[in-house]
């Protein structure tokens, strides 16, 4: 059988696959191949393009040597957290620290074993990509009625100097009354480009408390992709924060399924950005049960010529009466070269339903520069002065003290300040 | 202490300032009148460093140095304040931090050691008590959601914790109630020295009951086209502002 695919590169990705273990995912791809900017929800990211341009070797790339060193070089000061190491996508168990008990982890082959699929991946040919490349992926299980009493840091260790693609796969379910934070922090062991394209799935149960937070502060080669689902029980809730700071073009989808009523979904995201950063965040909440609060605030501050894009879709289904959906964007840009492309998408189709929504782009506000040099303060101060505050109000719904000052350095340093 | 010689200044390419002499020495007040648009802040603004506007003539001479030529935060530094006639909104930066940064920018540009934590909070005591400002204000962002008084107030606020050799109050006292206008007043008669000097901006007479000043000047199409001394303000106050529109405008058309 001989198939057209839309793209060669596609075909670049399936012809370095050691099998295919997917048929489904096989022939989306195969039928849609990967977004060009003519497709609405790249319009502003040609990420497919920029995986042309950049990956020559389409091979996963292979576990790296990893040191002690490395794994200590990346902890965070004063942060109390097991540590799950992710060499290359693959679980590195050797250096990781494990909870003991209310916990338990598996490798999952393919996707016949996998233990739950959150979304159909017909509409997103990246997430159809990395289910058919994923060498290992990671199933984690909270039992019912667990906290962990520390946060989970994994540290996602990429090094492509043989393979340039890395395809990460987790799945995280908290069983009913589960409460667990996750910490992740992608480092780049070298300056080899790369395509990190992983996915992960979230299954939060009912009066479940789960919360992920990112970093993205790689390469300034890294291409990345990251597919990231969570479907939200009853009364529970579910918190996605990410921090990007460098790479070269970062694509971040997050999709929050509010399935249970009573339920509350939070998306925060900051990206700072400079050089030639691309950083696109697109979000999507679906409220199909009354009762749900959905929260959302991504900032965006922008220097040289980098680039940012938001959207974020908001549905509200039928049934979703009593429904508080409030979402904000809101961006500053700190040079003329660099763009930012901002876009809500709301549906609503309840009646009874608190919605709002706000986008701003804007340079850094010249009056209060004044008011505060007026009073003595150095304009390189000032000008930290109001980019804390801006992006302030996202970094305090991180829960981790150490982890929240951990960010709070890395944006001194990415925006070149003392506060 | 302050000597502005022929200052000329506009916007935008738009002339606003048009000749501006004036001498102020340590230990005097003077009140600058004149109406609306007449560009009294503007004048402050110039005074304060705001870039907006260009100064395409003239000097102005600070404690023996060119004002013009520092930022404003250095001018800030050197000992000049002014109260903004609308104070600027910051949300997300506290009331506190701010002025403990302020401070020790100050502090440090004049080589002196750093106020600790303990020493700022005792001096913002002392502060809070003179212009009789609420705690609760202050743990707040800065100046978000004050009233207009609150706002006036909480700019002599940090005058009174800064210091300043040279203070610009750019109507201070429009929208304060007589309560508010005497705790801004007291506060400001209050710091006076015999080594400081005031610049009162204001529309109203009413305010120089309270704060006396030594000289009042007429501003009016970017000239000071009057000076005298406080009766000058009585007289405005009695007759408006059209009698000195009419001498002006008659002789320079
Ligand atoms: N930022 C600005 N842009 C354009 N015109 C301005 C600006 N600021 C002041 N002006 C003009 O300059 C003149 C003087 O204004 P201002 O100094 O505020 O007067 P006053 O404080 O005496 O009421 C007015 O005609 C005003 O419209
Ligand atoms: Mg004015």
């Amino acid at each position: 059988m001989t198939t057209i695919l839309k793209d060669n590169i596609s075909e670049n990705f399936l012809a370095a696959l050691p099998s295919i273990k997917d048929d489904k995912a096989l022939n989306l791809l195969k039928d849609q191949g990967l977004p060009s900017t003519k497709n609405e929800e790249y319009k502003y990211t040609a990420i497919t393009k920029k995986i042309a341009s950049d990956i020559t070797d389409f091979h996963q790339a292979s576990p790296a040597l990893l040191s002690d060193q490395d794994i200590s070089g990346a902890a965070i000061d004063g942060l109390e957290a097991y540590i799950l190491v992710l060499n290359n996508g693959i679980l590195d168990l050797k250096h990781s620290t494990l909870p003991v008990s209310g916990f338990a982890i598996t490798e999952i082959a393919d996707s016949t074993t996998a233990p739950f699929h959150t979304d159909d991946i017909t509409n997103d040919s990246f997430m159809a990509l990395n289910r058919l490349s994923y060498l290992k992926g990671i199933s984690i299980h909270i039992p019912r009625n667990t906290v962990l009493d520390k946060p989970v840091m994994v540290l996602n260790f990429i090094q492509s100097t043989a393979g340039q693609i890395i395809s990460p796969k987790i799945w995280i379910e908290g069983a009913e009354n589960a409460e667990a934070i996750f910490l992740e922090k992608t480092i780049s062991l070298d300056k080899n480009p790369y395509f990190l394209n992983g996915s992960i799935e979230v299954k939060v149960g009912s009066n479940s408390h789960l919360h992920y937070y990112r970093i993205q502060n790689q390469s300034k080669q890294a291409i990345e992709v990251n597919s990231f689902h969570a479907d939200v029980s009853k009364d529970a809730t579910f918190t996605s924060f990410v921090l990007s700071l460098q790479g070269n073009m970062i694509r971040n989808n997050v999709t929050l399924n509010l399935n249970g009523s009573g339920c509350v979904g939070n998306m925060y995201g900051l990206y700072i950005l400079n050089g030639k950063t691309h950083v696109d965040n697109h979000t999507n909440v679906d409220h199909t049960q009354p009762h749900c609060d959905s929260n959302e605030l991504y900032k965006g501050i922008l220097g040289d010529s980098s680039r940012g894009v938001f959207n974020g879709k908001i549905f509200v289904r039928q049934d979703a009466q009593k429904t508080n959906a409030f979402q904000q964007n809101n961006n500053i840009l700190l040079s003329e070269d660099a763009t930012v492309n901002t876009k809500p998408q709301l549906e609503i189709w309840a009646d009874d339903v608190k919605c709002s929504h706000g986008c701003t782009t804007g340079q850094l506000d010249e009056e209060a520069m004044f008011y505060l040099q007026a009073r003595g303060i150095g304009k390189e101060q000032a000008r930290a002065l109001l980019l804390f505050a801006f992006a302030g109000d996202v970094i305090d719904h991180i829960k981790v003290d150490a982890f929240k000052d951990y960010c709070i350095d890395l944006i001194h340093e990415t925006l070149g300040t003392n506060f | 202490m302050l000597s502005i010689k022929n200052l000329h200044a506009s916007i935008e390419g738009s002339p606003i300032l048009n000749g501006i002499n004036l001498e102020i020495k340590a230990g005097e007040v003077h009140a600058i009148m004149g109406p609306n648009g007449s560009g009294k802040s503007t004048l402050a603004s110039v005074l304060a460093g705001r870039e907006e506007y260009e100064v395409t003539q003239g000097e102005v001479i600070f404690q023996g140095k060119d004002l013009l030529e520092l930022s404003p935060e250095d001018r800030a530094r050197e000992g000049v304040f002014l109260a903004f006639q609308y104070p600027v909104e910051i949300p997300g930066v506290s009331s506190t931090n701010f002025l403990r940064t302020a401070i020790n920018q100050v502090r440090s540009y004049r080589g002196q050691d750093p106020l600790d934590a303990v020493k700022f909070l005792s001096l913002m005591k002392e502060k809070m008590k003179l212009v009789e400002i609420d705690q609760k204000l202050l743990s707040r962002s800065l100046n978000e959601g004050f009233s207009g008084g609150e706002k006036k107030r909480n700019e002599i606020f940090q005058m009174a914790m800064l210091e300043p050799t040279l203070s610009i109050l750019d109507e201070t006292d429009s929208g304060l109630d007589i309560d508010a206008l005497r705790v801004v007043s007291n506060g400001v008669n209050h710091l006076k020295s015999k080594d400081n000097a005031t610049i009162v901006v204001t529309h109203y007479q009413r305010l120089l009951d309270y704060i006396v000043p030594d000289y009042v000047h007429v501003l009016y199409k970017g000239r000071i086209v009057k000076s005298g001394t406080k009766d000058l303000a009585l007289e405005l106050e009695e007759k408006g502002y059209d009698w000195i529109k009419e001498e002006v405008d008659g002789t320079t058309v």
